[in-house]
């Protein structure tokens, strides 16, 4: 199974290279190709999740091969396919394929439309990299590669100056988190010597990483979360990648970028102690009540959706944190799919504006919700799959988006409950921020698909029901926001127990903490026992009767909720009973700083952005100035040094050559005088000499 | 009282060293030439003294006669180029016949 | 009584033959010069007697008077201006010519006195005879290459004392 998931993997690989080189010279643009590339992938995961359910829960397969060799072993990197990641390989199929199939439509005559596709194909191949790695460091290396991805689909119009902005932005906070996510996995490093999720599992439970430690761990991995999947102080980046086209925030920033930190949180969970987890979940709580009460305020209809996602996003990582994990994970799965929808059917709107105000030759914002109203007749399907979605992200019973949040509220109440004091803030948020979901969400709809519509008289002539190809992707995706295809085989909509919470099972702790049934293939034998006991003890605590209890009452308060909020919104934005502009001025600075998102980005303009080109001018300056000065007074130096070189070339040396040569020209030509031709004098040279010689040796006999 | 080595030694050193001089000193190749015919007799007599007071044979004798021979073959060509040099140059005068100069 | 006779006779010659060498080495005149010379040769010739050189002697007077002296004086008179017999000549850098001389001389000198010469006189004896007999014998050899170096001598002289008017073609 684990090779044709390598397929899966590899084939948009294959897709983004052949589109990228030769999208010119295909036909269409190479689209076909990676439409192909990505519905075989599909199919094949849709195969391959089949064959999972048949086996054990529990089961996995692995592959893996040294890949850096370090010392006597090398660091291993390879493929782990578990039903998590068959799970996730069908999201990010299905997601995928809908949303090239969308494109296909949605960016028709776009000068750059087939390297569109193969970016498309290249986030694909991350993405699934991603869910099939077994190591950290696997999963780092695609980790960036989607961030990579993001930038270049947000930055997709990249000659105007917003998406080339926001494709940076998005790119730089990503990079914040991923230095924090970096500095986790260079500490495991350190420690334990590999990566590998199994192995780093059974070292924690041997004992081999302190508590404390594990903690921070825990913290700095979580780190990259924060940024990927745009948790509070990280999210600004978020908003900003609406820039890109529709279709990319469909596919990453609401469907499976996102949840990849997610995912990473759910990959590690074995490791996350007590402590981290509860960071993890305030932050994720705070998160989701923070970004929707920015949502309540906003009028662009994909910046709602961009922060109902962030919200959406804190939600999952709470009901990660507090230990649900099999929670968690539903959710994502069920958001992909309805949020997903939002988008795709928004941008369907946007599309429909856009050629309405177009031809009516008005230049509104076709994104804008004060120029839209009244939609619902002229765009019946597009209507009718927004609505089922936001029914979902409202938490309606009878849709999926209903079981999985109502199950991250049970688990948040029970975990309360057990542990009291702050955590009572959790359920807090949750509660709240749902009511919040609702509202804004069906906010949505009156304004867009009820009322009247604001954009002109002409334009609402030219408005249409978009294309086939960009309305099935929405029947697809509000089909797959029902209930029914997760409590399979049961047909029970108010229950969590179908196939999902049996088969995606929360692991066990490997620090041998708090033990779920059914987690133990991670577990060292002697630390399973342990654990055992561990858990039996708490088995006593944590009876069913907490749990069971918890559930109702979450499941009875959220239905609660979820109605205020749909009621106040159909009064407010259908009804107009409640005067907005009244609320506005009673709310005051807190409206303004909804408006403004709390001035998050204004912030980091002048603390961060400031700080960071301050210091880049203060570097400017130094080099400018002082190196520069070194520079060039070493080259002043040099160039004085080399002159006087030279001059002492010139004089002295060949002074002293000069001088030689005229030397020896002078005692030449004194000497030269010996040579009289004078044989007489020759002579007399002679006889000195042997005189000379003669008495010397007689001299020296004698005496 | 004189008549021993010593003394005839000396005399023929005394004819070596003033013919010698005589060799340096002269402008006139003919006299130059004079000068060389003194030397070669100090070497005859030199031969002589030897041969009657040392050795007792007559080998000097017989060299002091080559020697004679060779001073007048020489003394001939000797002659013979100073005549062709007088021809060329107007004058015998050695300090004229510096052709070796550098 | 003897021996006083034969210093006397060697102390006589002894100083004629130098006493003439100095007259050919200092003389001015040339002519003066190559007379000097003739007496030096015969007083040579008187100290080859008193060492019982008589042959040698006799060779002596003829061949270097008779013949090389006479050559010499030819020399002398062919090479000269004719208008004026008293040839002057004028030597040049006599002084410096002491150095190397004085020195050669010192040199010898020490030499001679300084060394233990074997010192026994032979008896005097005619020797023509026995230097014939050498000639003819052991030094044959010797005698012949002579020969032939003076037939050499001979022609060179000649050849190189031609007129050279008809030689200056070649």
């Amino acid at each position: 199974m684990i090779t044709q998931a390598i397929i899966v993997w590899l084939l948009p690989l294959f897709s983004f290279a052949v589109v990228l080189l030769n999208s010119k010279r295909l036909p269409r643009q190479g689209d076909f190709l990676s439409l192909a590339t990505i519905f075989i992938g599909l199919f094949i995961s849709m195969k391959l999740f089949g064959q999972m359910m048949m086996q054990p829960a529990g089961y996995q397969e692995n592959l893996s091969f040294g890949w850096i060799p370090i010392g006597a072993h090398s660091i291993q990197i390879g493929v782990h396919f578990d039903i998590l990641t068959s799970i996730m390989l069908l999201v990010v199929t299905i997601v995928s394929s809908l949303v090239h199939l969308f494109s296909t439509k949605y960016m028709e005559g776009d000068p750059k439309y087939g390297r569109f596709f193969a970016y498309l194909s290249l986030f694909s191949f991350s993405m699934l990299g991603l869910v099939l790695a077994d190591s950290l460091l696997g999963l780092y290396i695609f980790w960036e590669l989607v961030g990579l991805s993001s930038y270049l689909l947000i930055g997709f119009w990249h000659e105007k100056p917003g998406p080339a902005y926001a494709s940076k932005k998005a790119f730089i906070t990503n990079r914040v988190g991923d230095f924090g996510m970096l500095l986790g996995i260079l500490l495991i490093f350190a420690i334990l010597g590999d990566l590998n999720l199994q192995l780093i599992f059974t070292a924690v439970a041997d004992g081999k990483i302190p508590m404390g430690m594990l903690t921070i761990i825990g913290l700095l991995l979580f780190c990259g979360a924060v940024g990927k999947s745009a948790q509070f102080p990280l999210h600004v980046w978020l908003p900003d990648a609406m820039e890109g086209p529709t279709p990319v925030s469909a596919l990453i920033h609401a469907a499976t970028m996102v949840a990849a930190g997610v995912y990473l949180v759910g990959r590690i969970f074995p490791i996350i102690t007590p402590d981290a987890g509860l960071v993890i979940a305030m932050v994720g709580g705070f998160t989701a009540f923070f970004a929707a009460t920015i949502a309540i305020a906003q009028y662009d209809i994909k910046k709602v959706l961009a922060y109902s996602t962030i919200s959406q996003l804190g939600y999952m990582i709470m009901g990660l944190g507090v230990g649900a994990y099999t929670a968690g994970l539903f959710h994502l799965v069920t958001h992909a799919m309805f949020k997903a929808c939002l988008f795709l059917a928004s941008g369907s709107v946007i599309h429909a504006m856009h050629y309405a105000l177009h031809h009516s030759g008005s230049h509104a914002d076709p994104q804008d919700m004060r120029n839209m109203g009244g939609m619902r007749k002229a765009m019946p399907i597009t209507y009718l799959t927004m609505l089922l979605a936001t029914l979902a992200i409202s938490g309606v019973p009878f849709t999926s988006g209903f079981l999985s949040k109502d199950a991250i509220l049970g688990a948040t109440l029970a975990y309360a409950i057990e542990n009291g004091g702050i955590s009572w803030v959790l359920v807090f948020f949750g509660f709240i921020t749902a009511a919040m979901t609702a509202f804004y969400m069906f906010r949505i709809i009156y304004k867009t698909f009820f009322g009247t519509f604001h954009g002109g008289a002409d334009a609402e002539h030219h408005l249409h029901e978009s294309p086939k190809p960009m309305t099935y992707p929405l029947i697809a995706l509000a089909t797959l926001s029902v209930f029914f295809w997760f409590t399979a085989p049961k047909f029970n909509p108010f229950s969590t127990n179908g196939w999902f919470s049996s088969q995606v099972v929360t692991p066990a702790r490997a620090y041998a903490g708090i033990m779920h049934p059914g987690g133990t293939f991670y577990f060292h034998p002697e630390v399973t026992a342990k654990a055992n006991e561990v858990a039996a003890e708490q088995k006593k605590q944590e009876s069913e009767r907490t749990e069971h209890f918890a559930h109702m009452l979450a499941m009875i308060l959220s239905l609660c909720v979820a109605g205020f909020g749909i009621w106040l919104s159909w009064t407010t934005y259908l009804k107009h009973k409640v005067d907005t502009d009244a609320w506005k001025q009673r709310l005051g600075i807190v409206y303004e700083g909804m408006l403004h998102k709390w001035w998050m980005d204004e912030l980091y303009d002048k603390t961060v952005i400031a700080g960071s080109l301050l210091f880049s001018k203060l570097m400017a300056w130094i080099d400018a100035n002082f190196v520069d000065g070194i520079v060039n007074g070493s080259a002043w130096f040099f160039r004085n040094l080399s002159f006087g070189t030279g001059k002492f070339d010139n004089r002295v040396i060949d002074g002293a050559v000069n001088g030689l040569a005229w030397v020896v020209g002078r005692s030449g030509d004194r000497v030269r005088t010996i040579q009289t031709g004078n044989i007489q004098r020759y002579l007399w040279v002679t006889g000195c000499v042997v005189g000379t010689i003669l008495i010397v040796v007689i001299a020296s006999t004698l005496l | 009282m004189l008549n021993n080595v010593t003394f005839f030694l000396c005399i023929s050193c005394g004819l070596f060293v003033l013919g010698l001089l005589a060799v340096m000193t002269r402008k006139n190749a003919v006299s130059i030439l004079m000068g060389i015919e003194l030397i070669l007799n100090s070497a005859g007599l030199n031969f002589v003294t030897f041969s009657h007071f040392s050795t007792g044979n007559f080998h000097g004798h017989l060299v002091a006669l080559f020697i004679i021979l060779l001073a007048a073959a020489e003394a001939a060509v000797a002659l013979a180029i100073f005549l062709g040099l007088y021809r060329q140059r107007g004058t015998v005068f050695v300090d004229n016949a510096s052709d070796l100069k550098q | 009584m003897e021996s006083l006779l034969t210093d006397v006779a060697i102390g006589f010659f002894a100083l004629v033959t130098v006493v003439s060498a100095i007259f050919v080495t200092f003389s001015p005149r040339i002519l003066y010069s190559a007379f000097a010379l003739l007496f030096t040769f015969i007083g040579v010739a008187a100290l080859y007697i008193i060492m019982s050189a008589d042959f040698l002697a006799a060779t002596q007077v003829i061949i270097y008077v008779g013949g090389i002296l006479i050559l010499i004086i030819f020399g002398v008179l062919l090479t000269a201006r004719i208008t004026n017999l008293d040839i002057f000549e004028q030597t040049q850098q006599r002084y410096i010519a002491l150095l190397p001389v004085g020195a050669i001389a010192v040199g010898l000198f020490m030499l001679v006195l300084y060394t233990p010469w074997l010192n026994n006189p032979a008896p005097i004896k005619p020797t023509t005879a026995v230097i014939g007999k050498e000639l003819i014998g052991t030094y044959v050899i010797a005698f012949e290459a002579a020969s032939i170096l003076l037939v050499a001598a001979l022609i060179g002289a000649v050849r190189l004392g031609r007129e050279r008017s008809d030689e200056n073609a070649e």
